[in-house]
């Protein structure tokens, strides 16, 4: 992961992600548990935080956009499409089937994340 | 501060944006658009006299629904920009929205955009989506109001005075990671819409999005201009108008002018001088300079030396 250009605010959800994704495959108690940092995904200074998200099948992603710019999700297959989410609102949706999941900004199409469905 | 004393810088600010530089007007010589400072054409009536009818004002990124600090009161610099266009010695014939009428396509924001956009002297208004356009989840609210001379394309064109004008949408097809994208069925239609004109054909095309690459990491450019390129190069006279980037940039390259117009609402950092492309803070006193619109203007005697001395902000 490219953390480098992320601001200290992001890299510390970023790690506290990746903490909560080791506890919830090292301790079998935490495996199926749905900790909410995990199906959070920020947008923050034109980028989707964290990038890439991993979820059990049923769970739902929710969309935050911290950035004074309005954000979209737009899934590139075209299964899911938000509104304009302005600061500080959200978009949530349900991915109930496995799968791997591309979307963007259609505001700002370089913003770009995935979301891995098993 | 007190809220009277902020109403007051306020006021300060929009006089500052109708009468301080607040954008660029175009005139029509020897077969080139050239831009020249709209507040100097304001001004100065010999200027304006000596500049000719104008033939078209260019609005953009009105922004309406934005509130945030950058410009909280995005209706009333709108507002003070048509009174601008409403005291221009002589009215122009149209008026051309480069799209981002709205911030967040919603309903209420469209219907006070074209409410305020009422209030133009002048009737005729062309317009082109933006991306900040087209997020509701059915993309209808543009369409529902503006799609009909296009039947619902988004993209036509029109004739005025001798100049062809072609009104073109690059922000729907959007790629990943990329760039903005006219796509292949709009390109076949400006093939058969241009085939028939002749070279001497003034052509004016406007569009959201910049139609050629001024900041790709910031999606500031068309995938597929290349292809609008080669479809426009044969004509004597070609301008391409653009917004969405909030600030001008110019470039002039054969006999194709680009020029990208201000914003109405708030600037915008110049390319890669931010995390990414959003509203610009600048202090209230500089904000008017950093707004404004563009106008365009046909000589009546193209070979005045007018133009030589055209500066833009």
């Amino acid at each position: 992961m490219a953390t480098g250009s992320l601001l200290p605010g992001a890299r510390a959800k970023a790690a506290r992600a990746v903490m909560l994704a080791l506890l919830a495959t090292t301790l079998p108690g935490l495996a199926n548990a749905q900790t909410p940092d995990a199906t959070v995904v920020m947008a923050r200074d034109f980028m989707f935080m964290p990038t890439s998200l991993t979820i059990k099948a049923g769970s739902t992603v929710t969309w935050t956009n911290e950035d004074e710019e309005p954000h979209t999700i737009v899934s590139d297959a075209g299964l899911f499409r938000s509104a304009a989410i302005d600061t500080n609102e959200s978009f949530s949706f349900r991915f109930d089937k496995p799968g791997t999941y591309h979307y963007a900004c259609s505001i700002h199409p370089r913003m770009v994340g995935t979301i891995i469905v098993q | 501060m007190s809220e009277s004393a902020s109403v007051e810088s306020r006021r300060r600010a929009l006089r500052c944006l109708a009468f301080g530089g607040a954008g660029t007007l175009f005139a029509l010589t020897g077969g080139v658009f050239t831009p020249i400072e709209l507040a100097a054409a304001a001004a100065g009536a010999d200027r304006s006299a000596r500049l000719g009818k104008p033939l078209f004002v260019q609005i953009s990124d009105t922004h309406i629904g934005f509130s945030k600090e950058a410009n909280p009161d995005v209706a009333a610099t709108l507002e003070r920009s048509i009174e601008l266009v409403n005291g221009l010695p002589e009215q122009p014939a149209l008026i051309i929205h480069t799209g981002d009428i709205t911030h967040l396509s919603k309903p209420a924001e469209f219907d006070l955009a074209q409410q305020l956009l009422k209030r133009l002297r002048t009737t005729e208004l062309h317009t082109v989506p933006g991306e900040h356009d087209t997020t509701d989840a059915t993309v209808s609210e543009y369409f529902n109001r503006f799609g009909q001379p296009s039947g619902n394309r988004g993209y036509y064109s029109f004739d005025h005075a001798g100049v062809h004008f072609v009104a073109l949408v690059n922000v729907l097809q959007f790629k990943p990671g990329g760039l903005g994208t006219l796509g292949a069925e709009q390109l076949a239609w400006l093939g058969s819409d241009l085939r028939d004109r002749s070279d001497s054909t003034p052509i004016v095309v406007f569009a959201h999005m910049p139609m050629w690459s001024i900041y790709e990491p910031w999606g500031w450019g068309t995938a597929d201009a290349p292809q609008l390129m080669a479809l426009l190069r044969r004509f004597g006279s070609v301008t391409l108008l653009n917004g969405h980037i909030h600030q001008i940039v110019q470039k002039v390259e054969g006999n194709m002018t680009f020029h990208t117009a201000r914003s109405t609402a708030y600037p915008q950092p110049p390319a890669g001088a931010a995390e990414g492309p959003g509203p610009l803070k600048v202090p209230a006193e500089q904000l008017s300079g950093m707004l404004g619109i563009t106008s365009v203007a046909v000589r009546k005697h193209p070979r005045s030396l007018l133009l030589s001395d055209t500066s833009l902000a």
